[in-house]
């Protein structure tokens, strides 16, 4: 197992730390890793637990951002809600890490954690997440880690078809030993209802939402329905292109730009199109490296270019979404601000004019 | 339902924006790249053309980003491998562009990590109907004898054809996406072979990729064959399955890769460890 060196330019103890970024983590150095973060910065960093899993265990988030004394807008990004695509939470990681790396130094990252408070989910469906790190056996391993019903057998729901977003419709299999099995009802499961119960409390706040998949290489927009359009359908679009040309600036990789029935398969009752539906604005589905030359077991040493590239879209999408707010609400109240005296010094101007008017005639 | 879907792969072919297509018939050497796409240098082609353009146009204009174009083009991949497949060439499919399309090659060997790039031309054709039989493929490439493997290969060959030291394996790639250099020209062959499978259980409804060597064992040589039992897991991407299959598989430099026995392998359902599994 090679783990790659780096050049000279960063000190043995950054080194070291960076190492731990280009391997895979279990959900105890997961965990842990969220305590570290949390200890080192402990000004904005903070955590919460926003859940229970089937098997009782907590789901948690990073919450990272500058406080504020008022109410601050959001990002959400989720990882690992599909067990076996562990280069998703090792992005949330790299994620974290970068922006906690940066923000003091660099003025938009500084702005960005100012205006905003960005909730990280490393690791979604934690159950699931463990049972893949279990044996090699179980690596290839999807849903939750609920039991069927009914009389089947076979475990676990794909947490990704159990929104309440078209929930049922196509793309999802009704029966329970299947991958995309999508549940008894909607929200059936715990870890869907988690994600829901979070994202209905803070719908107004939250500008952009990304979940974070692999592998296809693709950034995918609202709706998985082929018959359903979202209503900016033009912005997410162009936002997305927008992160695919800053992804293939890092490394050369190209990410396909599209609704999921367009580019990959019609599906229902993922949390991207929930997302959408509760009416935020800009949500996407993230599926990285690589295109199946490895598929889910994508090699260590590919965690470090795969997460800069992403790292780079996730930003383009951010910083769309953080100007959008800030720079166009600065836009109204300066435009407001103009057009109030300018109808002032219209209306000086007219009574004036009046005034005159009067007295000439007078 | 008895419908039939001609699909062509976009390369040098579609024009975009414009709705005629042009086939390709038979299996001839691809026309020269400062020939315009759009030309039709014989008579007959166009009566052809006009056909397929009916039939194109009634089921779209193939979109390069979209699904039909990707699964259509990851089929022709499989068929090239079973075609020019070894232990030392897998061949991936790099992008489907629009206008001049580029079916990338990546040639692995173990001297030089690169990827040589070839430009393929095909015509795909998914059979419809109550008897589900494979896709059939024609396709011609450029560029894809650049990397000469031979060497490669004939060394491999003579290192494990002699029975005294049969080699097995399993995890390829491991959970971390590892592999022992010495594994990956197995990983390869393992690829190759699933690539039979593949291609014959493909459709216009799947996305078939081999996601992992579970084990292979080297069996006694026969006929100058290498030959290996190997356990592959294939996952097809539209329904999310792991498919396994075990597979009877030859080689030789001459010969290429022969896929002699194929087993689908049940899902197991009862191999689940129990619930409390702790980390």
């Amino acid at each position: 197992m090679c783990v790659s060196m780096y050049s000279a330019v960063w000190s043995r103890e950054e080194t070291t730390e960076r190492n731990y970024y280009t391997r895979y983590h279990n959900m105890s150095e997961i965990t842990a890793w969220m305590e570290q973060m949390k200890r080192e910065n402990p000004d904005v960093v903070s955590s919460m637990v926003y859940g229970q899993t089937y098997e009782r265990r907590n789901i948690t988030l990073l919450k990272i951002g500058l406080s504020s004394t008022v109410r601050k807008k959001a990002i959400w990004m989720d990882c690992g809600i599909h067990a076996r695509e562990w280069i998703a939470p090792a992005f949330c990681q790299y994620f974290v890490r970068e922006i906690l790396r940066t923000y003091k130094t660099d003025t938009k990252v500084n702005e960005m954690m100012k205006n905003l408070d960005f909730y990280i989910t490393p690791v979604l469906n934690v159950d699931g997440y463990i049972y893949s790190w279990h044996n090699e056996s179980t690596r290839l391993w999807r849903k939750s880690r609920s039991p069927g019903t009914g009389g089947c057998t076979c475990y676990g729901t794909d947490l990704n078809r159990n929104f309440y977003a078209n929930w049922g419709m196509v793309g999802v299999s009704t029966d329970c030993c299947s991958e995309t099995y999508c549940g008894t009802k909607a929200l059936s499961e715990s870890e869907a209802w988690a994600v829901t119960d979070m994202l209905g409390k803070m719908r107004e706040d939250i500008l952009a939402f990304l979940t974070i998949h692999s592998y296809s290489q693709l950034i995918l927009v609202p709706y998985g329905h082929p018959n359903i359009s979202a209503p900016n359908y033009d912005e997410l679009m162009e936002v997305g292109l927008g992160a695919a040309k800053a992804i293939k600036a890092v490394h050369g990789m190209d990410y396909t730009v599209g609704t999921s029935p367009d580019v990959l398969y019609a599906n229902s009752g993922s949390s991207r199109d929930f997302a959408r539906l509760i009416g935020i604005p800009l949500s996407f589905t993230f599926e990285l490296r690589d295109k199946g030359e490895h598929g889910f077991e994508l090699p260590e040493d590919q965690i470090q270019p795969t997460c800069e590239e992403a790292y780079a879209g996730a930003q383009h999408i951010i910083t769309y979404t953080h100007d959008k707010a800030f720079y166009s609400y600065a836009a109204t109240v300066t435009a407001t601000l103009w057009t109030t005296l300018l109808a002032a010094w219209v209306s000086s101007a007219i009574l004036l004019t009046i005034i005159c008017m009067y007295k000439q005639v007078k | 339902m008895g419908w039939t879907l001609l699909i062509l792969l976009v390369v040098l072919t579609v024009v975009h924006g414009n709705p005629t297509v042009m086939v390709r018939t038979g299996s001839g050497p691809t026309v020269g790249f400062d020939q315009h796409p759009n030309s039709v240098p014989l008579g007959e082609d166009i009566q052809t053309t006009t056909e397929v353009v009916e039939e194109v146009m009634t089921t779209g204009v193939l979109n390069p980003s979209h699904y039909p174009a990707r699964r259509a083009a990851t089929v022709v991949q499989h068929y090239l491998n079973t075609r020019y497949g070894s232990p030392y060439r897998w061949i991936f499919l790099s992008t489907v562009h629009s206008g001049s399309a580029e079916v990338g090659v990546e040639v692995e060997d173990q001297h030089t990590l690169g990827s040589v790039s070839g430009q393929c031309s095909a015509e795909l054709f998914f059979p419809g109907g109550e008897g589900q039989s494979a896709p059939q493929v024609q396709a011609s490439c450029e560029g894809l004898h650049q990397s000469n493997t031979t060497a490669q290969e004939e060394a491999f060959y003579q290192q494990h054809r002699a029975s005294n030291n049969l080699v097995s394996g399993n995890n390829i790639p491991d959970s971390y996406g590892h592999m022992e250099p010495s594994m990956k020209p197995f990983w390869q062959l393992g690829g190759v072979a699933s690539s039979f499978i593949m291609l014959r259980e493909s459709n216009e409804s799947t996305l078939y990729n081999m996601a992992q060597v579970a084990n292979f064992t080297q069996l006694e040589t026969e006929k100058d064959q290498l030959r290996f039992n190997y356990h592959v897991l294939l996952h097809e991407m539209i329904s999310q399955e792991i498919i396994h299959w075990k597979l009877l598989v030859t080689w030789s430099p001459e010969q290429g890769v022969q896929v002699l026995q194929t087993e689908l392998q049940p899902k197991c359902h009862h191999c689940e460890a129990p619930p409390n599994t702790t980390n």
